[in-house]
């Protein structure tokens, strides 16, 4: 069966509906470019410093702009019934649900990868190191989008589900901050950064295969 | 042979799990106070850390606890998604309170431990840190089930989180124990420990043991609990003695 066409079909709706309605994701990189503002001015703006905790800074920032777009993943679609709709399609679920995903990561990941040279230069750190950034960003956020979606698949209908969220993928996150943050250090501090992409490109064909396959079982479970 | 599938439903489970209550609870205290006994009087003092290093009778087996008692849950969540049974969800959830306990009994009798030792109440080791992460996903497992109302959903919803959950805590680990090698040496080594008295490894053996059994008992409760609290409409909860007794 072509589960391609079904796949740009979930991609490409979801797409749409954020070209309607656009400040939902502007809201998600303002929060993105206000934390790591917010940093320099809570810690004190001696470069030395803004350069070593820039890698941690931007990537904790990164994880917490891109739990806020967690919550749009499914409600809108569940609230409206077109989830049950894809529940039912000849189709299968993990196909679109993995469409979904890529759309929340081209709306809510891939514009961090493209402001992190900004913010990135406010932290004083020098080009090579924003490439190396962008890079992990570049591999790391799409790992951020698929283990986020099994938790909005979980608390989906669940009660306070916007803190729950936080409360269930952060934890899970761990891993890809310390390999996205530690891929730049390490290069910075001239060990280079080899071994934390791999470790991030094997975690995040790891995610792609497994992901989809459990956010269509917490889905499931959540339309029961 | 026992036919295993008689007792996944509550209502011949209830009973056995009465029965079964009082022999664990025996077993905890017979346990415990030979336990205690051995890590208060019998267990030599340590040449470096004096009688300090005594809090590891608690402080390991509860350890260990947190993480078994994660990957029961996880054996149950698996069996329970597979098999559909509604047993499996309730012991599940009657596991994760104690799980949850000893993950922080292990990491405050870490610290007490570690002040004196280390002096500092925490650092960032990657047993430590996997140790807290444990907690959050105890923590994350109870916040999921309280959220949802209909408890067969909170239960499926909790044993795909809990599988989830078991399948990244390696990576989890690994990932901390990397992350650790490259920010600080060796300054606080757990694994190169010099070789232990074997009264020492009998201790924390019976006590480990005796936290079992204490796992099983409470986890026995709260099971027969939550049983009779979702299926307070059923004609088996009607005729229980117990019940008759107080109606």
């Amino acid at each position: 069966m072509p589960v391609l066409p079904a796949f740009f079909a979930s991609l490409q709706r979801d797409l749409l509906l954020v070209m309607r309605r656009k400040t939902e994701v502007l809201t998600a990189l303002f929060f993105f470019v206000i934390v790591t503002t917010l940093l320099p001015l809570g810690i004190g703006p001696e470069p030395d410093l803004l350069r070593k905790i820039a890698p941690g800074a931007m990537w904790i920032a990164a994880l917490l702009a891109t739990l806020l777009g967690l919550q749009r993943l499914f409600a809108a679609d569940h609230a409206d019934g077109t989830l049950e709709q894809m529940v039912l399609s000849p189709e299968p679920l993990s196909v679109l649900i993995a469409g979904k995903i890529t759309a929340h990561w081209l709306v809510c990941g891939l514009p961090l990868v493209l402001l992190a040279p900004v913010i990135g230069l406010q932290f004083d750190l020098p080009a090579d190191a924003i490439g190396i950034l962008m890079l992990s960003l570049l591999v790391g956020t799409p790992l951020l989008s698929f283990i986020g979606a099994i938790g909005a698949a979980l608390t989906l209908g669940a009660r306070g589900s916007a803190l729950l969220v936080s409360l269930l993928v952060l934890p899970l996150y761990i891993p890809t901050l310390i390999f996205g943050a530690g891929a730049v250090e390490s290069y910075i501090a001239g060990m280079g950064a080899a071994g934390h992409f791999s470790l991030l490109g094997a975690l995040l064909i790891l995610a792609m295969a497994f992901a989809p396959w459990a956010t269509t079982a917490a889905l499931r479970i959540s339309l029961e | 042979m026992i036919n295993w599938f008689k007792y996944s439903a509550p209502s011949t489970f209830y009973p056995l799990a009465g029965k079964l209550i009082p022999v664990f609870w025996t077993l905890t205290a017979i346990l415990g106070v030979v336990g205690l006994y051995i890590s208060f009087f019998v267990a030599p003092t340590d040449a470096q850390q004096g009688e300090g290093y005594r809090i590891i009778f608690i402080h390991v087996p509860a350890s260990w606890m947190s993480m078994f008692i994660y990957c029961v849950m996880a054996f149950w969540s698996l069996l329970g998604l597979t098999f559909n049974t509604r047993l499996s969800g309730m012991m599940t959830s009657a596991l994760a309170p104690t799980g949850a306990l000893f993950a922080f009994l292990s990491l405050w009798t870490g610290a007490l431990w570690g002040k004196p030792m280390w002096g500092a109440w925490w650092v960032w080791d990657a047993r430590l840190t996997s140790e807290l992460i444990l907690f959050f996903l105890y923590l994350g497992y109870m916040a999921l089930h309280a959220a949802i109302d209909d408890p067969r959903r909170a239960d499926r919803a909790g044993a795909l989180l809990s599988l989830v959950g078991v399948v990244n805590v390696p990576i989890i680990y690994f990932s901390v124990k990397w992350w650790n090698t490259l920010h600080q040496g060796a300054s606080v080594s757990l694994t190169k420990s010099p070789s232990m008295a074997s009264t020492m490894l009998w201790g924390m053996l019976i006590m480990a043991l005796a936290f079992w059994a204490y796992t099983l008992a409470v986890a026995l409760m709260r099971a027969r609990t939550i049983m009779l609290e979702r299926e307070a409409n059923t004609e088996w909860v009607k005729h229980l003695p117990d019940v008759k007794e107080t109606a």
